[in-house]
């Protein structure tokens, strides 16, 4: 067909008023199912979590600028664990999403890996079951391990949690994650203030003033 | 219509969907959509996913373009096809959210990817602005397979040689595997043997 501007215009117009009439329409149709989808995955994932219970409550906590959510699960009335929903920004190929779950004693039931795009093969290995890295978590309480500052950490950085073999960054991006999920943990189950000891490394802010070595464990390798 | 030239039609429409598997492959053959088949790759699994969301987009959006060919502009013809591409990437992205959360979370970070596969867009350019309706459906579906089944093919290998395992089934050789084939040079290296390999077979 020949062009004018007037007919240029006026198809344009109509096809993207067409399509995005169509996308509007899809929208609304799939908005309710892809909400009821996001909240079933999300009671997956604390069911796995967590031992058994019937309700859960849900606050949000900001630490390093980053977003906690801590669901307290309880049942008949009594705390039966907390699941935090954690996130780093270190792994090999940006952010890391984890569900740790935490017995009102502060135990680690179970860890979940809800996202990761690590690399197939080295850092996807986190995900498996059976892992070092929830190995050497899993049903125990995190203030017993070896901690570096004050932190959990791999044993290349000094502390005593197996990394995954060739996948160093993805290893200290779940521990990093972990350990944000444990000082979510602690405020929200012990009220103690998250702040200080918190992890500097995804944080520029924090290399001058405490935590030199976090950020150079990140970054090399 | 005789019967004789009735089999000649099927025959033809045959040949449009085959084409793109052999003589047309998307990837080994007309080269296009590397990036996609260079991302996705890293596994079989992955490999075959991003191939049939791509069927799916290439089957739909030719049908329409065909449909509506005779009614752009030449000059805005290339912003049309855009629009009609993306606005299906982003139904099929939403419906699949909704309806399959489970392929949606294995599948999800490729999907927009779509948008910008190139193979889409030059079929759209190539053969459904200028063939009928149900020929472009037959020629999303040929080079649809074809992708899907080199994307496949091309996943398989990186995911054995590099771990050691297929489909996500692990094969008990993993530990002395060469991981570099599931980093980013084992996609190069993988995909040029391969098209050595199909070109020569092809020719024959």
């Amino acid at each position: 067909m020949k062009s004018t501007l007037v007919n240029m215009t006026a198809v344009l117009f109509v096809i993207t008023l067409v399509a995005s009439a169509c996308v509007g329409v899809v929208n609304m149709i799939t908005e309710e199912p892809i909400a009821l989808a996001k909240e079933a995955a999300t009671k997956a994932a604390l069911t796995e979590v967590l031992p058994a219970f019937d309700t859960t409550e849900e606050q949000t906590l900001t630490i390093d600028e980053l977003p906690i959510t801590v669901y307290t699960a309880t049942k008949e009335g009594s705390v039966t664990g907390y699941a935090v929903q954690t996130m780093t920004k270190q792994g090999f190929n940006g952010v890391v999403r984890l569900m740790v779950g935490f017995k009102p004693d502060g135990e680690v039931v179970n860890v979940n890996v809800l996202e990761q795009s690590e690399t197939p093969g080295l850092g996807t290995k986190m995900a498996d079951e059976g892992n070092p890295l929830l190995g050497s978590i899993q049903g125990q309480k995190l203030e017993n391990k070896k901690l570096v500052d004050g932190k959990l950490a791999v044993t290349k950085d000094g502390g005593d949690v197996d990394a995954l073999t060739a996948a160093t960054i993805s290893s200290r991006a779940y521990v990093d994650a972990v350990n944000r999920a444990w000082m979510a943990y602690k405020s929200v189950a012990t009220g103690v203030e998250p702040t200080d000891t918190a992890s500097g490394a995804s944080n520029p802010a924090a290399v001058e003033t405490n935590e030199p070595e976090a950020q150079e464990g990140g970054q090399n390798e | 219509m005789s019967p004789r030239l009735r089999k000649e039609v099927k025959m033809n429409k045959l040949k449009i969907a085959l084409s793109g598997i052999i003589k047309n492959n998307p990837t080994f053959v007309l080269v296009l959509g590397m990036c996609p088949t260079l991302g996705t790759t890293t596994s079989a699994e992955n490999g075959m996913g991003m191939g049939l969301a791509t069927t799916a987009v290439l089957i739909m959006s030719n049908l329409v373009i065909s449909l509506i060919k005779n009614l752009i502009p030449d000059k805005v013809r290339i912003p049309a096809f855009i629009v009609v591409i993306a606005s299906f990437v982003t139904v099929i992205q939403m419906l699949m959210q909704a309806f399959v959360p489970a392929l949606y979370a294995s599948l999800g970070v490729f999907i927009p990817l779509i948008v910008v596969n190139c193979i889409i867009l030059g079929r759209a350019e190539a053969f459904a602005s200028k063939n009928s309706p149900l020929d472009s459906m037959l020629d999303g579906v040929g080079i649809g397979l074809g992708f899907t089944l080199s994307l496949t093919v091309i996943g398989s290998v990186r995911e054995i040689l590099g771990s050691g395992a297929i489909f996500g089934i692990n094969l008990g050789f993993s530990d002395y595997t060469p991981l570099i084939f599931v980093l980013a040079p084992g996609a190069f290296l993988v995909l040029g043997y391969l098209m050595v390999l199909f070109n020569k077979l092809a020719k024959k």
